[in-house]
Parts: structure tokens; sequence; C-alpha cells
């Protein structure tokens, strides 16, 4: 199944994010050997180099690390994950919010549904 | 970066006046997948026949790594043309027996793992598989070549989706960082993910070459709505 991306945006863009996703959520574990790029590149369904050049991106930021002799691999440094994993959080609660402004939710009303809906959820479980 | 294919004012006339191809100037380097995009009639088909010495330039040459085309260029590219020239009636053993007689690069066991994989029967003749196999087949004699340039004209014309998705990935397995490959088509928002540059061709005359990703960053949108928007009638 290739990955699912958008049309509008720079494919290599899309590609640091999935994988920087991937990584957060534990899909790839820290110290875990990743998949060539050539492997990746047919999942994903795009250009080799447009997945090498994702990789160098992420290489640049120490999430993952080339190793002469064993590939690429996660980086073992869990502050660096855990500091991706909130930023990445802290843009999903900035994309909510922006919606229930643009929909007239207030600061309060939005705590309110938010108190609400979680109670609804504990509920169902 | 170095360069493997130059058009060098390269023109093709039909009939002394009508420019299928019009004084085009271009280099391609190695180690990219090239979309060659334009609408019918924009000079895709003829720029091919031209790399592939089928058609003479009127003006101008194209240079494959510095050379026109002659016996060792033909032996260094691959080409898919954009119809088939295969006798039917031979078995896909057969053919793959013609290839390895006519191309010293092509390796008759990358094909048979090929055809394994796509659970095709090399022992059956090439006229009772459907035409999404036959062209297949074709793609995976061309890219079972060693060659430093894949010249492939419409190769996912015609084909259902599933077979476009292999066809792509066909593409992507088997690509070598020393060789570049250039694909026409105009069915562009399937292919332009595997893409790292394209070219669009008007009138025989090169519009645009980019990298899809710059498309993407300048105008916010695919390269598909991009050509559409450039190509409007």
């Amino acid at each position: 199944m290739a990955w699912d991306l958008k049309s509008d945006r720079p494919i290599y863009a899309q590609l640091v994010e999935i994988l920087q996703r991937q990584i957060v959520s534990g899909h790839y574990s820290p110290g875990e050997r990743l998949p060539s790029v050539r492997e990746l590149a047919e999942e994903a369904a795009v250009n080799p180099n447009t997945m090498q050049k994702a990789f160098a991106e992420l290489e640049r930021g120490g999430l993952i690390q080339t190793q002469r002799t064993n590939g690429r691999t996660v980086t073992e440094n869990q502050e660096l994950i855990e500091e991706l994993r909130r930023k990445l959080a802290k843009q999903h609660v900035g994309v909510f919010l922006d919606k229930m402004q643009a929909l007239g939710y207030t600061v309060p009303a939005i705590e309110g549904l938010l108190e609400e809906t979680l109670r609804e959820r504990e509920v169902s479980i | 970066m170095s360069e493997l294919l130059e058009f060098v004012n390269l023109s093709k006339t039909y009939d002394k006046r009508y420019y299928a191809v019009n004084h085009l100037n271009a280099t391609i380097p190695k180690g990219k997948i090239i979309g060659l995009l334009g609408p019918n009639g924009s000079g895709k088909t003829t720029l091919i026949k031209m790399i592939n010495g089928l058609l003479v330039p009127t003006e101008g040459a194209v240079l494959l790594g510095g050379l026109e085309p002659c016996p060792e260029t033909k032996a260094r590219i691959a080409y898919l043309p954009d119809r088939s020239y295969l006798d039917p009636h031979q078995k896909v053993e057969q053919i793959l027996e013609f290839f390895g007689d006519f191309y010293e690069n092509f390796s008759r066991e990358k094909a048979l793992n090929l055809l394994a994989g796509l659970g095709i029967d090399p022992s059956v003749k090439l006229s009772t598989l459907s035409k999404g196999n036959r062209e297949k087949v074709q793609l995976i004699l061309v890219m079972s070549r060693q060659a430093d340039l894949y010249v492939l004209d419409e190769p996912i014309a015609g084909v259902d989706p599933a077979a476009r998705d292999y066809i792509l990935k066909t593409i992507i397995g088997n690509y070598n960082p020393e060789a570049s490959v250039l694909i026409s088509t105009h069915l562009i928002s399937d292919i332009e993910n595997v893409l790292d540059e394209v070219i669009f061709l008007r009138h025989g005359q090169l519009v645009l070459y980019t990298s899809v990703d710059n498309i993407r960053e300048q105008h916010g949108k695919s390269v598909d709505a991009y050509f559409r928007e450039v190509f409007a009638c």
C-alpha cells in the first residue's frame, strides 16, 4: 500500500513527517535499523532520490543515524524523540484550537466540550 | 552531477515547415527519473525517436555521453516504444532468447524473476496474455537490461490502476543510481510521486525543466494541476 501523500506539498517534506510519526509512535523503536532507501521508496511508491532527501533531513535533525556497517538506525536518544512527540502533539492541538475557534467556540466552551467528550468516551469504553 | 544525455539545438521538421521538435536545448544528468510531459502533438514521441536513432534530426544533435546515435548508444539505451514490436505468436521464453541475442546487457535471470513475481508462465504465447500482462512483459524486458538510460514511451497508458502501480514499483525497484529513466506520459498524477524532475514540452519547445518538489513549493499544487494550468486550452 503506497503512503498517503497530498498533492499540493513537496513530497520529501511529507515523507519526513510520516517517518517522524512512525518513529514517535514506536513503529520504529529507538536504535532499530531502518529499511533501505530503496525498500522504503518502493513501499511508499516514491522516487528513491526523494526518500534519500527525507532521510538526509531526518539525519540533520539527529533523529536517525547512519552506521558505517549497519545501514541507518533510529536514534537511541529518548529525549530527542520525546521532544519531537511533544512538538507534533502541540501542532495537532494548535490545529484543533483553530478549527474550534472557527466554529465560534470560546476557550472555556472548548474546555467544557473536551471534558464532556472525554467522559462520554470513558463510558463507552 | 555528470551529464548523460544532451539535446543541442535539436530540431525535427516534417514537410520542411512544421516543427515537431523546435531548437531544443537541455541536459539530462545521471541518476534521475524524469517525466517528459506535454499535450498530444507536443513532440514527445518525435524526441524519443531521435534519442533512439529512429529519426534523424533536421538540425542540431542528440548526444548520449557525447555520442550521436550509433550502435554503441543503442546498446546503452533500453527503449520501450509506444507500441509493441514483438511477435504475438512467440512464447514469452522465445522472446527472452530474442532479447538475449540482441542485447549483451540483458539479464535473462532478472527477467525470469520478475515474470515469476507476476505469475506469468514463460512457456505461454504472448498473444494469450491480457493487454495489461503484455505491457508488463514488455516493461520487464526493457528493465532487465543493464542500461545507462531507460526511455519509456507511455508505459502506463491503457492498463488498469493495479497494473500501473506494479509498473511504477518495477521502475523504482530496478532503478540504478548510475542510470536515468525518461518517461513520457500524460497520466501525470499517477506518476508524479516517482519523478525527480519534469520536462514540459509545447509545440516541440521546452517550456519548463524543473523538479517536482520545486513546482509544489513554488506553486503549492501538484505537477498535474500545474500542467493543466500551463496547458489550459
